[in-house]
C-alpha cells in the first residue's frame, strides 16, 4: 500500500508543480502589470494573493515546510496592501517581484528535493514583513528595526494562529461522531491546513472500518477565540479524542487571553529563517536606489531560470482542432497524390519530388499530433493492484496481479472510458474466475491465483487482456441460466463460444448469490456496451478449469491509419493494412465448399473459413467465382484467421478515421468510414465483425440447406 | 388560442407532392453527388456522403414513403438537415418555395391511409397547393431503424 501512495502522491506533485510554474508566471505577470499602474489595482492584487495563496495551500498538503512559510508571509503582505494598511509604492512593487522569485526558489527546491540555506530569502522576507507593518512603503525611509523585522504568523488584527491535533479514540465513530463534520465546522471558522497523520492506519486486512485510525493536526488562522474552538470538539473532547489546542505566535509568549497584538512578533526559535542574517541587515540599510536594482535574491540564478517544466497544459479541444486539421491535409494530401499520379518523374521532377516530401512529411506530422494525445496505459493499470488486494482479502482468496505492457500508448479518451470496464473485468476474474485457496490445492494448482493485465499494440488497435486461471466459464451452469431467462430455447445447440458470449446479454448473471463484489446487475453487457461506446470489442476465452481470458480490442482512435483499398462490386472498402496476411488467388483445388460446414480455403495445409464479401454485404455485380477473385487474408484480434473473397485490390493508401455513428448508428461489419482522394467516402472493413457474421449467415445457410432437404 | 407567430419553412417536390422543413432545420441545400452504399441498410438509406469532412448519411424521402428508389440525376437534390446533434441528408427530386405561414395556419394530419402519414407534423395549404410538413425527428429516427438482414449478434 505504501508503494502505491507514494506513487499516487507523486503524480499528484507533478501536477502541483505544473500549476505552481503557471501560478507563478501569471503572478509575474500581475506583478508587472501592478508596477506599470494597474487600472484594477484591487482585482490584480486579489489575483496576486490566489496565486500564493494557492501555492500555499498545495505546499501544505505535500509539507514542504519552508515554501509554506515564505509563502505565507508573502501572502499576509498582499493582505495589507488589499486591505489599506500598506501603500503600494514603486519599492513595494519591486519587494513584490523579489517575493516572487524567492517564491519560485522554493518550488523548484522543493520539486527537486533539494536543501535550501536556512536563510535563503530571509532578506526578501524581511522587506515582505516591512509591507506588511507599514514600513516599506516609502523607499526613502529604510526600514529602520529591518534587522529585527519582525516576521508575524499571525498578522491580522483579531487574528490569531492556532494549533490544533484531533487524535480520535478507536471507537469514535460508533459514538456517532463524525470528524468530518468537526473538520468542516473547524475550517468554517477561518483559514485552515490540515495535515493529516495515518501512522496508525494498519494493513487492509486488518483493518475494522467502523475504527477511527486517523488523526489529524489543524493550523487554523481566525480571529474566534479559543472558545470558538473549543466549541467545535465540545462532545467529543476528553472521552472519545484528544483534542490539543494551542495558538502559536506571540500571543502566547508575550500576551495572555484576548488581548490581541496587532503585529504579534514571532519567537525568532520557532521560524526557521526569522533571524535576521547579516546580509538582510544590510539589505534594509541599503539606500533605495541600490535596493532597486539589486539582483532579486541571492544566489544569482534564482530569479532568471523560473520553474523548469518538462510539460504544458493545452485544452483538449486545441489538440483536436489539430488533430482534425491533419487529418483533412492527409486526404489532401492523398488527393494530390492521386492527381499526380499521371505526370511522371522524367516530366515533371520537381513535382513528384515535392508530393513525395509532401507525403512524408504530412506522415510525421500526423504522426507527432496524435502523439500528443496518446497516454500510457499505465495511469489505468495503476489502480489495479490495489483493486486485487482489496477484493481478494474482502473474498478470502489470494491473488497475484501480473501487469504487462503498461507503457503501452493510448489515446486519452480511450484511458477514460476504460476505467470501468477495466474494473469490473477484475473483480469479475477474482470473484467467479479465482476459486478459493482450498479449492485450488484440491485441484492441485498453487493456492494463489494469478490474474494478467496485459496491454499492447496489434493490428493497428490497442489490445487489452484481462485473464485469470481460474476455473473458466462453467457452460453448463451458463447455458441453464440463458435457457432460464428466455435467451436461448431449450434444446438449442450451442458451440462453447456462443455459451461464453451469452456472460454478455443484458441481465445476465450466473452468481449464485449476489456478492457485493459483483453480481449487481451492473453485468457484462455494461462492459461490452462501454467497449463498443469507443468502437471496440470484447471476447472471452474460456477453458474449464484453466481459466479465462477476456481480450478488449480498441481502436487507436483518431487516428490515421494504413489501409488496402479493395473493390466489390462497384463497391470500394478499406482493410486495415495490418489486418492483412497475404493476399492471393486460389486454384480449383484451394477452394472447396465442406457440407454443413461452408467455404474453406487450403493455404499450405491449414483450412481458413472462406468469407465472401458481396454475399455479407449484399453487393451486386461482383466476382463471385472464387478463382476469378482475390482471397486476402486476414487476422483478427483474437488471432483467427480468415479469408476474405474481394474482386480486386487497388492500392494502399493512408485513411483518416471518420465516425459513422456520429451522424448514424453503427453498421455491422464497418468500423468507420473515410474520405478517399476523389472526395468519395468509403467504409473500413472490421475484420472481427465480418468472421462473426460470416459464420452466421453461413450458419443460416446451413440450416436453409437442411431445412429444403427436409421439406422434400 | 391563436398562434399568430410565422413559422417559416422550405418546400421541396417528390414527383407531384410538395412537403415542408422547418427553415431552422436546413443547414444548407446541395445538387445531388453519389454516395457510398451502407451494407445491409434499409433501402432507402442511400448511403453516405462526404459533407466538408464529415460522413453524412443520406435517405430517399422517397423510398421512405414506400414509393420505390428515387433515380437520382444531378438535377436531384440534397436537403442536408440536423436532427438532434446529428446531420443528415434527404434525397428529393427539387426545392419548391419558401413559405411563411402563421402557426394558425397549419392544420393537423387528419388519420390517412397515406404511407407517409406517420412522418408528418401538420399540412398547410399555400395558394391552393397541399404542403405536408415533415417531423424530422421521425424520419431519421435511426437507431429505432428495422435493419433488415442485420440482426443483433448473439
Amino acid at each position: 500500500m505504501a508503494e502505491d501512495q507514494s506513487y499516487d502522491l507523486s503524480r499528484f506533485k507533478a501536477t502541483y508543480f505544473e500549476e505552481c510554474s503557471e501560478l507563478l508566471a501569471s503572478a509575474e505577470e500581475t506583478i508587472a502589470r501592478l508596477q506599470e499602474g494597474s487600472e484594477h489595482p484591487e482585482d490584480d492584487l486579489n489575483a496576486l494573493f490566489r496565486c500564493v495563496h494557492s501555492i500555499k495551500g498545495g505546499g501544505g498538503a505535500f509539507a514542504f515546510e519552508d515554501l509554506v512559510h515564505f509563502a505565507h508571509v508573502f501572502e499576509t503582505s498582499m493582505d495589507a496592501l488589499r486591505s489599506g494598511r500598506a501603500q503600494l509604492t514603486p519599492h513595494v512593487g519591486d519587494i513584490l517581484v523579489r517575493g516572487n522569485d524567492v517564491l519560485g526558489d522554493f518550488v523548484r527546491a522543493a520539486q527537486e528535493g533539494a536543501t535550501l540555506p536556512a536563510d535563503h530569502g530571509a532578506e526578501v522576507k524581511a522587506l515582505l514583513a516591512g509591507i506588511i507593518s507599514g514600513e516599506a512603503a516609502a523607499p526613502a525611509k529604510p526600514a529602520p528595526t529591518a534587522p529585527a523585522a519582525p516576521v508575524a504568523v499571525s498578522t491580522e488584527p483579531g487574528y490569531a494562529t492556532w494549533k490544533i491535533r484531533l487524535i480520535p479514540a478507536a471507537g469514535l465513530l460508533r459514538t456517532g461522531n463524525d470528524p468530518l463534520l468537526m473538520i468542516r465546522e473547524l475550517a468554517s471558522l477561518g483559514e485552515m491546513n490540515v495535515a493529516v497523520d495515518r501512522s496508525q492506519l494498519p494493513p487492509l486486512a486488518e483493518m475494522d472500518a467502523q475504527n477511527a485510525y486517523l488523526s489529524w493536526t489543524f493550523t487554523l488562522v481566525t480571529d474566534k477565540g479559543r472558545g470558538a474552538i473549543e466549541e467545535v470538539f465540545e462532545f467529543v473532547a476528553g472521552d472519545s479524542a484528544d483534542v490539543v489546542i494551542e495558538q502559536i505566535g506571540a500571543e502566547v509568549d508575550a500576551q495572555e487571553g484576548d488581548g490581541w497584538g496587532l503585529f504579534a512578533p514571532l519567537p525568532p526559535a520557532a521560524e526557521t529563517v526569522a533571524a535576521p542574517t547579516p546580509v538582510a541587515a544590510s539589505a534594509g540599510a541599503t539606500p533605495p536606489p541600490a535596493a532597486t536594482h539589486a539582483p532579486p535574491a541571492k544566489g544569482g540564478d534564482t530569479g532568471a531560470g523560473g520553474i523548469h517544466t518538462s510539460s504544458i497544459r493545452v485544452d483538449l479541444d486545441r489538440v483536436d482542432r489539430l488533430v482534425n486539421m491533419v487529418g483533412e491535409l492527409v486526404i489532401t494530401q492523398a488527393m494530390l497524390g492521386q492527381q499526380a499520379s499521371g505526370f511522371s518523374i522524367e516530366s515533371h521532377p520537381e513535382l513528384v519530388q515535392g508530393l513525395q516530401e509532401l507525403s512524408h512529411h504530412t506522415r510525421e506530422l500526423q504522426e507527432s499530433v496524435m502523439a500528443i494525445r496518446a497516454q500510457p496505459i499505465k495511469a489505468l493499470f495503476s489502480r489495479a493492484p490495489r483493486l486485487v488486494r482489496d477484493l481478494s482479502a474482502k473474498l478470502n482468496k489470494q491473488a497475484r496481479l501480473v501487469m504487462s505492457g503498461e507503457n503501452t500508448e493510448v489515446d486519452k479518451t480511450v484511458i477514460e472510458q476504460l476505467s470501468d470496464p477495466l474494473t469490473h473485468l477484475i473483480r469479475n476474474s477474482l470473484d467467479h474466475g479465482i476459486e478459493t485457496p482450498e479449492e485450488r490445492i484440491a485441484q492441485g494448482k498453487p493456492a494463489e491465483g494469478t490474474i494478467h493485465l496485459g496491454a499492447e499494440h496489434r493490428s493497428g488497435r490497442v489490445v487489452i487482456q484481462v485473464s485469470d486461471d481460474g476455473k473458466g466459464i462453467d457452460r453448463k451452469r451458463v447455458l441453464e441460466k440463458a435457457i432460464e431467462k428466455g435467451l436461448v430455447d431449450r434444446g438449442a445447440q450451442l458451440t462453447d463460444e456462443q455459451i461464453d458470449q451469452m456472460i454478455f446479454a443484458p441481465g445476465f448473471s450466473t452468481a449464485a448469490q449476489v456478492s457485493d463484489v459483483s453480481g449487481r446487475g451492473v453485468g457484462m453487457d455494461v462492459v461490452r456496451r462501454n467497449i463498443q461506446d469507443v468502437g471496440g470489442r470484447v471476447v472471452v476465452q474460456s477453458t474449464p478449469g484453466e481459466g479465462s481470458r477476456f481480450i478488449l480490442s480498441l481502436p487507436l482512435t483518431l487516428a490515421v491509419m494504413d489501409g488496402m483499398l479493395v473493390a466489390v462490386g462497384n463497391e470500394r472498402y478499406v482493410l486495415p493494412l495490418t489486418n492483412i496476411v497475404e493476399s492471393l488467388r486460389p486454384n480449383a483445388q484451394q477452394a472447396r465448399t465442406l457440407v454443413n460446414v461452408g467455404d474453406v480455403l487450403t493455404l499450405r495445409g491449414d483450412y481458413i473459413r472462406l468469407i465472401r464479401l458481396y454475399d455479407l454485404f449484399g453487393i451486386k455485380n461482383a466476382i463471385t467465382e472464387t478463382t476469378r477473385g482475390l482471397v486476402v487474408v486476414v487476422e483478427t484480434e483474437g488471432g483467427d484467421r480468415i479469408g476474405l473473397l474481394v474482386d480486386e485490390l487497388l492500392g494502399q493508401q493512408q485513411v483518416v478515421i471518420k465516425s459513422l455513428d456520429s451522424n448514424y448508428r453503427p453498421v455491422e461489419g464497418i468500423s468507420a468510414a473515410t474520405i478517399l482522394g476523389d472526395g468519395r467516402v468509403a467504409l473500413i472493413l472490421d475484420v472481427g465483425a465480418l468472421r462473426i457474421m460470416g459464420e452466421r449467415l453461413n450458419r443460416s445457410q446451413v440450416e436453409a440447406a437442411a431445412n429444403a432437404e427436409a421439406a422434400e | 388560442m391563436s398562434d399568430n407567430t410565422i413559422r417559416q419553412f422550405i418546400s421541396f417536390t417528390i414527383g407531384d407532392e410538395e412537403y415542408g422543413v422547418d427553415i431552422m432545420a436546413i443547414r444548407e441545400i446541395k445538387g445531388w453527388s453519389a454516395s457510398t452504399a451502407l451494407p445491409n441498410a434499409p433501402r432507402y438509406m442511400r448511403g453516405v456522403i462526404n459533407l466538408r469532412g464529415a460522413i453524412v448519411p443520406i435517405l430517399d424521402l422517397r423510398s421512405r414513403f414506400g414509393r420505390g428508389s428515387t433515380e437520382a440525376t444531378a438535377r436531384h437534390v440534397i436537403m442536408v438537415v440536423a436532427v438532434g446533434n446529428r446531420v443528415a441528408g434527404i434525397l428529393v427530386d427539387a426545392v419548391a418555395d419558401i413559405l411563411a405561414v402563421p402557426g394558425d395556419d397549419i392544420q393537423p394530419v387528419p388519420q390517412l391511409e397515406h404511407a407517409a402519414a406517420g412522418f408528418l407534423t401538420g399540412l398547410v395549404t399555400v395558394e391552393g397547393r397541399m404542403v405536408a410538413l415533415l417531423d424530422l425527428d421521425h424520419v431519421f429516427a435511426f437507431d429505432d431503424m428495422d435493419l433488415s438482414g442485420a440482426e443483433v449478434a448473439a
